[in-house]
């Protein structure tokens, strides 16, 4: 965190420069869907931050992360459904319900450790799948069509293509900075220090599994808001969103972008997403090229984007 | 009773085939202590073999036999080409790697095979039922593989109990520098026993192949139940592996089987069908969350140390 400047804070300003400019792109040269595509990275990488905050400085690696995006997803879905169109009440149900799984799900998973929490936070993450499937209320399997986006009164159309992006955008880089705050805290560097040598930062007397499940409680809740803005982006809700693959693409951002980086993870789903769409353009077998090159980069990139910039500026 | 028998019967089956899926990812994750999220991709390669070949060669057995060859063969070139660069590495870089593999595997699949499914025919040798208790009809494809998988079962058992390459694999998994600082040829080993599992894995889709339509992507929901086995099992344990796929395989047959009614009593009926395939396809996952709490290193830890 120096001030230095240096080649990775630099590619990371640049992103959010790009995001920020990029609605005056979309509309200079009428180009649509670059805005359509870039809310739907937006909103992702805001759910890659805040998995870069449980897995990044808290050490926690939730293959689950992905039934957050349902759970705020369906918020939105079920209350619109209901007669509820008020965005407020939407989003604070989607962060609050976030709040009570990840409490509930984290206290129990949090007993376990290394690829025996991976396996139960996945399997948590299955069993949110198959409830969602199962509300034969809202859709099962087919998903719930949100026919009307929340309802901010005034204050924003969500309805707006330029104003949700911005909202959005606004969500980002908000959580970024709490992310920031969070982690200079002294809350995060003791979860820092949990992270490096978790048996030493109890012999000094911290409850460490109290400080690991508040991570996992915030993390949480900021991926809920994330799914919240992501059925409004899509008018759209179904289990699939909760899938386990889902959860591996949200790994693969944040470890492509570099894991433990505040900017890692935008810079990771930028790049993952745009990637995906480029070469799914470039040819119908685009997962031929995306899964040797996910190998290539855990092999030769170590610490994904951010790590490799990190090398280039050492020399 | 008749369903009751079938069910179980039905659940044993998979239950069985869960166990050869699972063996071989025990093993790989128990001594190599790699996370292979490609290994349910085997289990597809082994299917999309076998109703290649079996078409091919116009016979089952003849069919099968290459179908295991070539899944062998993959998996011995996928360990020397790739996962061998991971071992010693962090569990996440072995998901990131393991999950650019099921991509790049689902892919090439598509562009081979095209994006719809295959199907396997029934070889018409195995097509009848059998009349496994009077008044009770079985049929013997289904119980050829539980005899199939029984055996390989045993043969595994004894294999890793009774040779010395058996005593080795054991012995890695329970301590790998040890085993590697007494001078064996460890590489080779890993090789070996990466094999065998892509074997295993790949035995089961072929076995599985004539039940379900060979398709992109089937390897991976069977692939999760796999590993909630050697979870629940406990990693590196073949003997927890063997309990844990039985007991998954039970569990969900007859949950999916016998749920739906015992819901009816209580629920109305539109609501039960609609709720029980769900709840039914969660109880895994409860009974997995379950023991993890109780024992959070599964049932029957392989490495007590």
């Amino acid at each position: 965190m120096t001030s230095k400047l240096n080649v990775s804070s630099l590619v990371a300003a640049l992103v959010v420069a790009g995001l920020v400019l990029l609605p005056v792109y979309s509309n200079l040269t009428g180009n649509i869907f670059i805005l359509t595509l870039f809310t739907r990275i937006v909103i992702l990488a805001l759910a890659a931050v805040s998995l870069n905050l449980l897995m990044g400085y808290g050490g926690m690696m939730s293959f689950g992360h992905a039934a957050y995006l349902g759970i705020g997803g369906y918020a939105v879905g079920i209350l619109a459904q209901e007669g509820i169109g008020s965005g407020w009440a939407q989003f604070a149900v989607a962060i609050a319900v976030s709040a009570l799984y990840a409490l509930v799900i984290g206290a129990l998973s949090l007993r376990t450790r290394g690829v025996y929490f991976i396996m139960i936070t996945l399997a948590f993450a299955q069993m949110a799948y198959y409830v969602a499937s199962g509300l034969a209320r809202y859709g099962g399997d087919d998903g719930l069509t949100v026919y009307k986006r929340s309802d901010f009164g005034g204050l924003i159309n969500l309805g707006n293509r330029v104003q949700f992006y911005y909202l959005c955008l606004a969500c980002l880089l908000a959580v970024v900075a709490l992310v920031w705050r969070i982690v200079n805290s002294r809350f995060g560097l003791v979860l820092q220090g949990l992270r490096s040598n978790e048996q030493r930062m109890q012999a000094i007397g911290f409850p460490s599994k109290r400080y690991k499940l508040a991570c996992f409680v915030i993390a949480g809740m900021l991926c809920g808001l994330s799914g919240a803005l992501l059925a409004n982006n899509t008018d759209f809700v179904s289990p699939a969103v909760m899938y386990w693959t889902r959860s591996g693409d949200l790994m693969v951002m944040v470890i492509l972008g570099g894991m433990g980086t505040l900017m890692g993870p935008v810079v990771g789903s930028v790049v993952f997403l745009v990637l995906e769409e480029v070469l799914s353009q470039l040819t119908e077998y685009w997962a031929l090229i995306m899964g040797p090159l996910l190998l290539l980069i855990v092999l030769f990139g170590r610490g994904g984007i951010m790590g490799m910039l990190g090398r280039v500026n050492r020399g | 009773m008749l369903l009751v028998v079938e069910q179980f019967l039905n659940g044993l089956q998979f239950g069985l085939l869960l166990f050869l899926l699972a063996a071989g990812l025990t093993l790989v994750f128990g001594i190599m202590d790699l996370v292979n999220l490609a290994h349910g991709s085997l289990y597809m390669m082994g299917a999309y073999f076998a109703a290649t070949f079996v078409a091919w060669t116009g016979s089952f057995v003849l069919g099968a036999v290459m179908a295991l060859g070539a899944t062998l063969l993959l998996g011995v070139v996928l360990e020397f080409m790739a996962l061998r660069h991971l071992y010693g590495r962090d569990h996440l870089d072995h998901v990131l790697a393991t999950f650019g593999l099921i991509l790049f595997f689902n892919e090439a699949v598509r562009l081979i095979w095209g994006p719809a499914g295959l199907a396997l025919p029934l070889p018409s040798w195995l097509a009848f039922p059998v009349t496994i208790l009077p008044g009770i009809q079985y049929p013997a494809y289904r119980l050829a593989i539980i005899v199939v998988a029984l055996l390989v079962a045993l043969l595994l058992y004894l294999g890793v109990m009774r040779t010395r390459i058996g005593m080795l694999i054991r012995a890695g998994a329970s301590n790998r520098e040890m085993i590697g600082a007494l001078g064996i040829n460890i590489k080779l080993l890993y090789t070996l026993v990466f094999g065998l599992g892509a074997a295993l894995a790949g035995l089961a889709g072929l076995m599985q192949a004539p039940i379900l339509t060979v398709q992109i992507g089937m390897g991976e929901n069977i692939l999760i139940l796999a590993f909630v086995v050697i979870v629940i099992g406990g990693i590196g344990s073949i003997r927890g592996a063997f309990i844990a796929a039985i007991m998954i395989g039970l569990i969900d047959t007859m949950g999916r089987a016998f749920l739906p009614n015992l819901l009816r009593q209580v629920l109305n009926s539109a609501s039960a069908s609609t709720a029980a395939p769900a709840l039914s396809s969660m109880l895994i996952y409860l009974l997995m969350a379950i023991v993890l709490v109780a024992r959070p290193e599964g049932l029957f830890p392989a490495n007590r140390r």
